[in-house]
């Protein structure tokens, strides 16, 4: 069974004033089938972590594991974790002019399959998992993120979960700037990842809202960079309740 | 990627857009257009027209010491009914379609003996392009070409240059009325070729002409297409592609020079660098004269710089005489290869390598499906690939 285990994991990002630690001694680990949720307020470090898992070479990481199945995470590249299995779901996903959605998805496919997949097959799973996502066929031959509405990106990201099938899912804000319709449509695609009991599934966010659609099996509270407080879904409720206010206080330290 | 911090260190990209009571596109030039290589004084490097171009690489073109000891191949392939003759100097053809602007090209007017006039008839419509390859053998030569296209005929002409060989030519395009003329110069010498040519293009009433301009190889290439309009009703479409790799210096002068009413033109040049010293520029002047009311221009120029040490000079330069125009605009932007896409596409499980080539791909896949020449088409995408293979592997 899959699993990834983040131990006391540090990282810092270069500022004006010298490098600033950012993520200060993550513990997590998250099993195949499960699903966790990470709620905290701005600045608390969690797409730090997001990006960090991904490889995203801003971030330096000062200390700390990161593995799956045994693996050691950090010591991969941004290509080799997305082999691996961890797959990001961007919070703001970037634009590449005249590179097609289709021919990305089969780049990307191809790649983190190990062999390009059977043309016929591919092209109606392609076609299967946007219908699923209500995205409009003509939406292939668009460039990838060029000229896409918020809610085009979440859904073309939340494709992409469901034809690479990672084993680690790290899903960051994806429920950001969503108008109901759309954050229904994008839940629904993460349930149907989720219930093929194959992936864990990190869920960052920091907004309730999103919990009523995916039902976590843990939730976590994010504060000024670490874990503070892990409960069930019964947290989630505390926190729509009472906000993260306790949380924040004294500077955000626990 | 046109924020400023994206932009090289060396690199300008400066633009301007001058309201003149005399154009200053002419007036900067060290000499008048003429013939005459006398005409122009040997330059030294600070003239306007020469400061991006290292002259000591230009193995005597500027300064009257290269001589014509050199050879090169010519191998021309022409559908029915359309005729190429060698002429003399004498011809009264030649030097119709324009002036040399600059000494270089004054030096290959001055020096050439024959000229090499293909005529397209009126009315003829080709099923198959003009394909002229010229492979350049070693040494000096000198050159004039002269496409007369007839009224109403529709034509596709592609010039390739390959091999070895230090190369002045002017190339003149005399297009009738109403007529369509594609025209496809792809520059894939050897590494060690110096190539300067003037392309100088009288666009007839109503007629349309598109070049597409395409360099990859050579040690200094330095083309200067040259648009003017002998009627009203003229479209130019300028495309340009190119490769510039370690050492290379590429550079494109591009003027269009609306001296009619109702024409329209549109430019767009991209270019990819890579590696040490290579050096890339690009100067688009768009002239519209007081008579050129209705006039709708737009020029570009893209450049993604893929390593450190790449150099850019991008000046996009629009004068006007006339505010009753339809339209005119002008955009420049040198970019580094993102780091953000890179990340985007390694993190779906693409390798670096394979995701700077979808990048570089991307980045000319609009101007490729411009050229409507498939055979082209499909000839630029594999050589791009290579192109690739051979300088990010």
């Amino acid at each position: 069974m899959a699993t990834l285990e983040i131990n006391d994991l540090h990282v810092s990002v270069d500022a004006e004033g010298g490098p600033t630690e950012i993520l200060r001694g993550v513990d997590l680990t998250v099993k195949q089938g499960e699903t966790h949720a990470i709620m905290g307020p701005n600045g608390s470090g969690k797409s730090t972590l997001a990006y960090s898992l991904a490889g995203h070479p801003k971030y330096t990481v000062t200390g700390g594991t990161v593995t799956l199945d045994g693996e050691d995470v950090l010591a991969m590249s941004v290509d080799e974790r997305a082999r691996a299995g961890v797959f990001l779901a961007m919070q703001y996903p970037v634009e590449v002019p005249g590179v097609s959605v289709s021919n990305f998805l089969r780049t990307s496919a191809t790649a983190v399959r190990g062999e390009a997949p059977k043309l016929r097959t591919w092209v109606k799973e392609v076609k299967e998992a946007m219908a699923r996502l209500e995205m409009d066929p003509a939406f292939a031959e668009r460039n990838v993120n060029e000229g896409f509405s918020g809610g085009e990106k979440k859904r073309h990201e939340i494709l992409q979960l469901e034809l690479l099938r990672p084993k680690v899912a790290i899903l960051d804000e994806t429920d950001s700037g969503l108008d109901i319709d759309a954050l229904r449509i994008v839940s629904e695609g993460v349930n149907r990842v989720r219930e093929s009991g194959q992936v864990g599934t990190l869920l960052i966010t920091h907004y309730t809202r999103i919990l009523r659609y995916i039902k976590p099996d843990h939730v976590h509270v994010f504060a000024a960079g670490r874990v503070v407080e892990s409960g069930g879904a019964e947290l989630a409720d505390k926190l729509e309740a009472e906000g993260y206010e306790q949380y924040t206080k004294g500077g955000g330290a626990s | 990627m046109a924020d400023a911090q994206s932009i090289p260190a060396g690199a300008s990209a400066g633009g301007s857009v001058a309201v003149a009571a005399e154009s200053t596109v002419a007036t900067r030039m060290s000499a008048p257009p003429s013939f005459d290589v006398a005409d122009f004084p040997v330059p030294h490097g600070r003239e306007e027209e020469w400061r991006f171009t290292p002259l000591e690489r230009l193995r005597g073109l500027h300064d009257g010491t290269a001589v014509a000891d050199g050879s090169l191949k010519a191998d021309l392939t022409l559908p029915a009914g359309v005729t190429a003759t060698t002429v003399g100097r004498d011809d009264p053809r030649i030097g119709r379609a324009g002036k040399p602007v600059d000494r270089v090209a004054a030096q290959a007017f001055s020096s050439f003996e024959k000229a090499t006039v293909v005529t397209v008839p009126a009315e003829a419509v080709l099923a198959d392009p003009v394909r002229l390859v010229l492979h350049g053998e070693g040494g000096a030569t000198f050159g004039h070409t002269i496409i007369e296209i007839g009224a109403f005929a529709e034509a596709v002409i592609v010039v390739d240059h390959t091999g070895d060989a230090v190369r002045s030519a002017n190339v003149e395009f005399q297009i009738g009325d109403g007529a369509k003329v594609t025209f496809v110069s792809v520059q894939d010498w050897a590494d060690t070729a110096v190539h300067c040519s003037q392309h100088s293009v009288s666009v007839g009433r109503d007629a349309t002409f598109k070049s597409v301009v395409v360099t990859f190889g050579g040690d200094l290439v330095r083309i200067h297409p040259h648009i003017e309009f002998a009627g009203p009703g003229g479209e130019a479409e300028l495309y340009g592609l190119y490769f510039t790799d370690n050492g290379q210096h590429h550079e494109h002068r591009l003027l269009v020079d609306h001296n009619q009413p109702n024409c329209r033109s549109n430019v767009a040049y991209k270019g990819a660098l890579q590696g040490r010293d290579a050096h890339a520029v690009w100067i688009g002047d768009v002239l519209i004269r007081a008579a050129a009311t209705g006039t709708d221009t737009y020029e570009l120029n893209r450049n993604l710089v893929l390593t450190d040490g790449a150099r850019v000079d991008s000046v996009p330069n629009l004068e006007i005489e006339t505010g009753e125009i339809v339209g005119a605009g002008h955009a420049s932007a040198t970019g580094r290869f993102e780091d953000e896409q890179l990340f985007y596409l390694m993190a779906r499980g693409i390798p670096a390598d394979e995701a700077r080539r979808l990048v570089v791909r991307g980045f000319f896949a609009e101007l490729v499906q411009q050229i409507g020449v498939p055979d082209v088409e499909e000839r630029l995408v594999a050589k791009l690939q290579a192109e690739l293979e051979a300088s990010i592997a």
